[in-house]
């Protein structure tokens, strides 16, 4: 029992990742239906800022991730993603493909594809106290800091004028813009707030992993997109829950698979997905009117 | 009476389809007009060009002056134009109360806005009870009535309405068009298509018969009545409503 509290502690912080970054994604997919592989880079360009201004504060350091999180992304959005609006989603997809391997590239080519250490949240390298045993403060942190998000997240969409016309744009885009809601500012709302979330994720997970490189933020957001397709695409409730849950599951099956089969929990991963998928191929909660035109 | 919308040589294709061909029509201030039409005729084509949710091919759509055509989409409610599209489009997961919220985007005088919203929801007593629900719960003769609410929330010069009487029960139709007549009496110029001719008929001040994109008759209910071009055309269009 005293060593489930550690456990589910871990399991929590991964989970916690996973949902933000698969709300990060399910936020632009429900407004544009624009599955944006380029998360990946929205992930890893921050971490590799955290790198570069290592020897900065923290306050700085962290504070400077997150700004050029939010510029990559409303770059992208600008550069690549608006004068393809309207486009078939097939299309799009190949788009955001292409701005992440052209990202990739870019970062490989200024900082080679070698592991670069970074360490961004050195101060809660101990551990504390809780319910008798001791826990990592970073891992509680990262917990704490997803929980934090979450609730942040829905009352700015369920209780601000932004977050109104998001979720009627991702309602029905056409009729919210007769409305007149601007278009460009809630698809430009949808990047900045994917990009807190994803610089978010790559403070904390960075901190965990002690390392930055070029792939970074693919193998998170690999898995995220597994994790929205279990959610049910284009709901942000059932994002964040398959997020968590597949997280959970991933560091359970760590800890509890037989250590001869642990290499293959990936494989025992993606089992379970197509498992429900099975059994719920719209996902577990699946999204009213995926697309709504007049 | 002066116009408020005029449509000069409005011709809408999609593809090698051509809905409209360089349509006239002009609607003045204070007016009904309604435009009759069966299945195809291009209704919704017109609604759409003048609001801008399709493109236009050809043509000119001036608001009191202002050319409509060619603004971005969010742009024609700014200048006064709210169209209720057809087959209604509430926000189905969203509540009574945000769809109402939402149809008040553009304004800034909040006093105002809270005014008005009370104002529907004393005028419908259903939609101050369900305010709370998602909308995609109301029954269809709710929604109609929300929407058209939601439209007036934004003060709208020209309320534009497409088959506003769609799949419903003919008691919630005449609920429709009371709406329709008492927000005329507010000063607000409506443009209503239908392929229920009677009934938009009975209301409205000018009348154009639309077939093929193009429009075939226009005039007052009296005029078309006696005409026997009309009675042609009308019978045409209700044995295609009837099949
Ligand atoms: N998005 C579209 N793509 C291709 N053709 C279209 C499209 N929308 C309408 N059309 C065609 O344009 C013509 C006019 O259609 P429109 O919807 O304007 O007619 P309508 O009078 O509103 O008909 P209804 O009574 O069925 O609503 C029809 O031939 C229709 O098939
Ligand atoms: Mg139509």
């Amino acid at each position: 029992m005293s060593n489930l509290v550690p456990v589910l502690i871990d399991a929590f912080s991964v989970g916690g990742l996973y949902a933000l970054t698969a709300l990060g994604i399910g936020l632009i997919f429900s407004v544009m239906r624009l599955a944006n592989f380029a998360h990946a880079e929205f992930v890893t360009v921050p971490a590799y800022a955290l790198f570069v201004l290592s020897a900065q504060p923290t306050v700085m350091a962290i504070s400077a991730a997150v700004l050029v999180a939010v510029v990559l992304s409303l770059a992208t959005e600008r550069a690549a993603f608006r004068p393809l609006r309207g486009i078939d989603p097939a299309t799009m997809l190949i788009a955001s493909f292409t701005v992440s391997m052209f990202l990739q590239r870019l970062l490989v080519f200024a900082f080679d594809s070698r592991l670069k250490p970074v360490d961004p949240l050195a101060f809660l390298s101990g551990s504390v106290p809780l319910f008798g045993v001791s826990v990592n403060l970073l891992k509680l942190t990262t917990v704490i800091t997803c929980l934090v998000l979450l609730v942040a997240l829905t009352l700015f969409l369920k209780y601000t004028r932004f977050g109104l016309e998001m979720r009627a744009a991702a309602e029905d885009f056409t009729m919210s813009r007769l409305l007149g809601v601007r278009a460009n500012r809630v698809i430009a709302t949808a990047f900045v707030l994917s990009a807190l979330l994803a610089a978010v994720v790559a403070v904390l997970f960075s901190a965990q992993t002690g390392f930055v490189q070029p792939r970074f933020g693919l193998q998170i957001v690999i898995i995220a997109f597994v994790a929205t397709v279990i959610g049910g695409l284009g709901n942000l409730l059932g994002a964040a829950v398959g997020g968590f849950l597949v997280g959970v599951v991933a560091t359970l099956l760590q800890t509890y698979l037989p250590p001869d089969l642990r290499p293959f929990r990936e494989a025992f991963l993606f089992l379970i997905v197509i498992v429900v998928l099975l059994f719920r191929p719209q996902g577990l909660f699946p999204a009213r009117g995926l697309k709504e035109r007049i | 009476m002066s116009a408020l919308l005029e449509i000069r040589k409005l011709t809408v294709s999609y593809g090698r389809i051509t809905a409209l061909s360089e349509i006239d029509l002009s609607v003045g201030v204070g007016e009904i007009v309604a435009i009759i039409g069966p299945n195809g005729a291009g209704k919704s084509s017109l609604l759409n060009a003048i609001a801008g949710v399709v493109p236009a091919a050809g043509g000119s759509v001036t608001l009191d002056g202002t050319e409509m055509l060619r603004l971005p989409l969010e742009e024609s409610v700014r200048h006064g134009i709210a169209m209720v599209p057809e087959g209604r489009h509430v926000l189905p997961g969203l509540t009574v109360l945000e769809n109402l919220r939402l149809g008040a985007t553009i304004r800034t005088d909040l006093a105002a806005v809270k005014a008005d919203l009370e104002g529907f929801l004393d005028a419908f007593p259903i939609l101050r009870e369900r305010r709370g629900e998602p909308a995609g719960r109301l029954s269809g003769g709710e929604q109609q009535m929300l929407v058209i609410a939601r439209a007036l929330m934004s003060r709208p010069r020209l309320l534009m309405l497409d088959e506003p009487s769609l799949g419903l029960a003919p008691r919630i139709v005449g609920q429709v068009y009371d709406m329709i007549t008492q927000t005329r009496a507010r000063g607000v110029t409506i443009l209503v298509v239908e392929q229920n001719a009677r009934r938009a008929l009975s209301v409205a001040d000018k009348t154009h018969v639309l077939n093929g994109g193009a429009i075939r008759l226009s005039g007052t209910a009296e005029e078309l009545s006696g005409n026997p071009q009309f009675e042609a055309a009308y019978f045409g269009l209700r044995a295609s409503v009837d099949e």
